[in-house]
């Protein structure tokens, strides 16, 4: 669907506020009489708390209060299950949520303690370094294959062991075909991700105004509806009396979707005690043990072909890091689990999982959110395989490729949603057609990589295929008004990290209504202006949120037309929307202006009638029966320097399938930031803890992120194939550039590498890890 | 990430600063570019309870060339100045080379030449081209002034011969010898990330091609800046062949520094990348030497 506004590659409505600095961010909240927090956390990984002697810190001048776990009464309760299990069978899940402050015992370094309350940040900051924890060190749990040794230290004692969850889901007899396998190929792979570092860092601002018994709480988070839910349970107030507002926030990728964090309860509730705002701005040094990471998983995956190159079956059994508290359930395992099998069309598969509790901070989804270690397995374990049969690695994909007309595709194993897991719709081969003629595949391999081989540069390509479940439930909603001015005001539930929304469905919305894009104005991320919805994440905005806007959007349409066909004196079907006019076809004179029509449906005398709503105003929502799958191919050319094992980029493209897009530029942004930061994944980030659980490289000296110049350009190129699963046709794209790089990586630098014959079964690579994995069999030998 | 409280002063004059740091000694810092002694104290890890700024003190900046002589550069230089100043373009091309290597522009245009080299980080860079420009720097204390030798300089781990109430205040490099060549070569992860390894090394010739004289100076090797002894003695009086010059790198790698491993490079890749960029740079040394 292309048409003026849907489709258009539109300059982005939020650009000029955020570009010239007039944006709000939670940290440009200044409130008189605010007073401002910073928390002690813990130095050690495990330890008992022996006592906690904060005298002298009281004593600084300015500091107001103090409160440690023992001072938070009925208050100090574990958070909430975010993500309650699957119903999958047989399924163990033994859930620990964080605590608000640790009490007796701490499980990860940087756990907060005690909460201290100042007249400024320094001054509590000051006072910090003045709180002596009197600590009992516990060995710590690091090594996930550690974790369930019968000796490991065991992080909640009332567990008796570290086992979080333990999930097998099978599709069609594995163990049965096994035998009938030409070949079986088996490995070990090590999937390792690191912190997302969204530019901006959490916040709170909490403003208890006891007058009208009304809290506002400014916060950097993904999902302010249910944050306001939660809190005003916590808190024993009505959901009215909680306004929760999200700004503008520089960055969520998940983990500031709802997590209930610490920070998150106490302000609220600091500010009610002293009746005064409260500020807390998270900063770089908390944000690498305070926010939530990704991490590692070590699979033990098995695949059995035929001859030919037919996948008959994948067996995986893998472990997963949940770190000391598992709040957000097991969505990031499922992923991997359920993103594993691909594009292909594969009869059997047996996935095993157990997820372990760590000494480390939380896991949970980060864009991508699992999904990037199952499509690791499955792409590494078909290049060996097309090693081993001597097959292309471009043709061993192709013959496994889901064909267009078995969707949709059942892949009979349950998703994150708890809806099985059914790929809606898809067309994989043209994606993959597309990605060879960018990358110019034929020419690179016959032609240009030998030339550039003969002359001693080490060149090499990689091409992986992916997908990505999208958009899932339960629901959003919206509302949308036609103002008396013409203007078109839309409030929805969600939040907005950046992604482009204020423009993306004011696009939705200009469609059905005949307005200019810039002329409609978004709301969201106040629980003041939408009451109901769910939040950002699950690369779920558009297609749920967006199909609610357009739901809306239909209705005032529908009301526009009604109305107008009254007052024309002219059949609904006559009419048409265009430049913010209601007129007659061919008669463009015979309009009335969508503002005008407000006013007349406003009136503020005489009489209406029965039954009539005011103004041109609907609300509307959309709950998708489940999620939509996106799919994709990425390539790339890499030039590996073997006197320093330094990575270049040489060439980098995308084939995307999101269904209808709605804008292509906002798309390939999305695109392009999610491939920088699945780069970092590859090659330059690490969360390296040593053996006491301490993290060695908490800052950015020492955490490398991809800068502008180790990014390249992505070139993109797009295949639309409709969700039937929602009037607009759309699938999520949030996530989907950062999920293949891994395995595309560890392709490239594989091939480039060719004649030091390394299998690299592992990510992040570095520079010093490729000397390694170079010189290990030259050492054996 | 504040830094806990301290004194702050800004004076205007080098004898003011000097008369603080006597009063203050252990206690204060002073204060060039701030930045690698800004974020220590964000993290707490330096709490100095004076801070004597010098960026007011106009007498420190400043670049002098004589004529045959060395060069002469004010401890608070700033390091843009020196990647943009005709003079150290003429007289210290090394030093102009180098400058692209460190940080940011945004960084160089804060970040000091005499900051960089009291500091003492082994990764740096300006340690290491001190040594191999044979550097002299002047220290001031209130009462007293003396010249050190950059190889005299580094004493270990950040620390240098610097006393408690001494400040560095001149850096003066000697001109280099006619037939000379240099280079710098580094490895970062990314661009303008301290080095994994770096070298910096000079090459001058005599009529007859013969090596006269070596420099060749290691970062991220050592505790400090890393001077490759027998690798220099290896180049003394010899025409630098392509196997000399790899029986240099190989000897620098394996003999002349004791690596340490860190999260970004085990001994045994820190090894290898000193061999390579010795090699790289001694060659290109000879290479600008011949011309
Ligand atoms: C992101 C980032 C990346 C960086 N990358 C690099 C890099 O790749 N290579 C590199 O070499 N550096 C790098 N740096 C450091 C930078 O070059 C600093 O400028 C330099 O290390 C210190 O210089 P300064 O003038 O800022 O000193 P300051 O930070 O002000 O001071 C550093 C120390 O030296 C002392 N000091 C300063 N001046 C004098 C003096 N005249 N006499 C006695 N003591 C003095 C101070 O008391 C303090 O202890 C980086 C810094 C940052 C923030």
């Amino acid at each position: 669907m292309t048409t003026r506004y849907f489709g258009q590659p539109i300059k982005r409505n939020e650009d000029p506020r955020l570009l010239t600095g007039q944006a709000l961010f939670t940290d440009d909240v200044h409130l008189p009489n605010m007073l401002h927090v910073a928390f002690l956390r813990s130095d050690y990984a495990h330890a008992h708390i022996r006592s906690i002697n904060v005298s002298a810190a009281q004593a600084i001048p300015g500091v107001v209060a103090i409160y440690t776990a023992d001072d938070l009464g009925d208050y100090w309760r574990p958070g909430p299950l975010l993500v309650p299990p699957p119903p999958v069978k047989d399924l163990i899940f033994n859930p620990r949520m964080q605590v608000p402050l640790a009490k007796n015992k701490v499980r990860h370094v940087g756990e907060p303690i005690v909460v201290i309350v100042a007249e400024s940040r320094y001054i509590a900051e000051d006072a910090a370094q003045q709180i002596f924890v009197d600590f009992e060190p516990l060995p710590a749990v690091v090594d996930i294959e550690k974790a369930l040794a019968p000796d490991a230290p065991v992080i909640h004692p009332d567990l008796a062991h570290n086992l979080n969850a333990h999930v097998i889901q099978r599709k069609g007899d594995y163990a049965a075909i096994r035998d009938q396998a030409a070949v079986l190929i088996k490995r070990r792979f090590l999937y390792d991700r690191g912190t997302a570092a969204a530019m901006e860092n959490r916040g709170i601002v909490a403003d208890w105004d006891a007058k009208n018994e009304q809290l506002t709480m400014w916060d950097t988070t993904q999902a302010p509806i249910p944050i306001r839910n939660g809190i005003a349970a916590m808190l024993g107030l009505s959901e009215r009396q909680v306004r929760v507002v999200a700004p503008f926030i520089g960055g969520g990728f998940g983990p500031k979707i709802m997590m209930f964090y610490p920070e998150e309860v106490l302000l609220p509730w600091i500010s009610m005690r002293l009746n005064r705002p409260v500020k807390w701005i998270e900063d770089r040094s908390e944000n690498f043990y305070a926010t939530t990471q990704e991490r590692g998983q070590v699979h033990e995956a098995e695949i059995a072909l035929t001859r030919d190159g037919r996948v008959l079956g994948i067996h995986d059994l893998f472990l997963h890091d949940a770190g000391a508290y598992a709040p957000y359930g097991l969505t990031v395992a499922l992923n991997s689990q359920c993103t594993l099998l691909g594009q292909y069309d594969v009869p059997h598969y047996y996935s095993e999982f157990k997820a372990v509790f760590t000494n480390k901070p939380i896991v949970t989804p980060y864009r991508g959110a699992g999904r990037q270690h199952g499509v690791f397995v499955m792409e590494r374990l078909l290049d060996i395989a097309a090693k081993e049969l001597g097959i292309d690695r471009v043709e061993i994909r192709r013959r496994n490729l889901i064909p267009p007309e078995k969707f949709p595709y059942n892949n009979e194993i349950i998703y994150q949603d708890f809806a099985p897991l059914i790929y809606d719709s898809g067309n994989y081969a043209p994606a993959l057609d597309k990605a060879l003629a960018l990358i110019d595949y034929t020419n690179f391999i016959q032609t240009e990589q030998p030339r550039l081989r003969a002359e001693g540069k080490l060149v090499g390509l990689g091409l992986v295929t992916y997908v990505e479940g999208t958009g899932i439930g339960p629901y959003e909603g919206a509302k949308v008004t036609i103002e008396t001015s013409g203007r078109v005001s839309v409030a929805t539930g969600i939040g907005t990290q950046g992604q482009g929304h204020y423009t993306v469905f004011a696009q939705v919305v200009a469609e059905q209504l005949g307005v200019n894009v810039e002329n409609v104005r978004l709301v969201t991320g106040d629980t003041a202006e939408f009451y109901w919805g769910a939040g950002t994440f699950a690369s779920r905005g558009a297609v749920v949120a967006g199909n609610a806007i357009h739901a809306a959007a239909v209705k005032v349409r529908q009301k526009i037309l009604k109305r107008a066909s009254e007052d024309l004196e002219a059949a609904e079907e006559d009419l048409e929307l265009v430049d913010g006019t209601v007129r007659v076809k061919g008669s463009p004179s015979t309009a009335i202006k969508l503002g005008e029509l407000a006013a007349r449906l406003n009136p503020l005398r005489g009489a209406v009638k029965p039954g009539a709503e005011p103004g041109l105003e609907a609300t509307d929502y959309f709950g998708p029966e489940r999620g939509a799958t996106a799919s994709g191919v990425h390539a790339m050319i890499v030039e590996v320097d073997p006197e320093t094992m330094q990575v270049e980029i040489k060439k980098y493209i995308a084939v995307h399938d999101c269904g209808v897009v709605i804008n292509p530029m906002i798309l390939e942004g999305q695109i392009q930031g999610g491939v920088a930061q699945g780069i970092g994944n590859a090659f330059y980030e690490q969360l390296i803890f040593d053996e006491n659980g301490q993290l060695l490289n908490a800052s950015f000296m020492d955490y490398l992120l991809p800068t502008a110049d180790t990014v390249p350009r992505v070139e993109m190129d797009h295949v639309e194939t409709r969700s039937p699963l929602n009037p607009l046709g759309i699938k999520g794209a949030g996530e989907a550039g950062a999920i293949p790089v891994g395995p595309l990586f560890a392709q490239a630098v594989e091939d480039a590498l060719i004649g030091y014959n390394i299998e690299i079964l592992e990510i992040p690579l570095s520079p010093n890890r490729l000397f390694e994995l170079v010189l290990e069999p030259q050492q054996g030998s | 990430m504040k830094p806990a409280p301290f004194l702050y002063f800004a004076p205007n004059s080098l004898d003011e600063a000097l008369l603080l740091l006597a009063q203050y000694g252990d206690e204060g810092k002073v204060l060039a570019g701030g930045q690698s002694l800004i974020p220590t104290m964000n993290f707490r890890l330096a709490q100095p309870a004076v801070l004597i700024d010098l960026n007011l003190i106009a007498e420190l900046f400043y670049v002098r060339a004589q004529a045959d002589g060395p060069l002469h550069i004010g401890a608070m230089t700033r390091q843009r100045t020196l990647e943009r100043d005709p003079l150290i373009a003429a007289h210290a091309p090394l030093l102009q080379a180098t400058m692209p290597h460190i940080a940011h522009p945004q960084i160089r245009n804060r970040g000091t030449i005499g900051g960089s080299l009291a500091h003492a980080d082994p990764a740096a860079e300006l340690p290491a081209v001190a040594l191999a420009l044979n550097a002299q720097l002047r220290l001031r204390s209130q009462h007293n002034e003396r010249w050190v030798a950059a190889r005299d300089f580094y004493r270990g781990l950040f620390t240098t011969a610097l006393a408690a109430d001494e400040m560095l205040v001149e850096i003066a490099l000697p001109s280099l010898p006619p037939r000379t060549g240099w280079s710098i070569q580094e490895m970062a992860r990314r661009h303008g990330d301290y080095a994994i390894v770096g070298v910096a090394a000079t090459l001058t010739l005599d009529e007859q091609g013969r090596c006269t004289q070596a420099t060749l100076a290691l970062l991220s090797v050592g505790e400090g800046p890393v001077q490759a002894q027998q690798a220099i003695k290896l180049l003394q009086g010899e025409l630098p062949t392509p196997a000399l010059l790899a029986a240099a790198a190989a000897t620098t790698a394996q003999i002349d520094i004791d690596p340490t491993a860190d999260i970004h490079a085990s001994v045994a890749f820190r090894r290898h990348l000193a061999q390579v960029l010795t090699r790289k740079a001694l060659t290109e040394a000879f290479e600008r030497a011949k011309r």
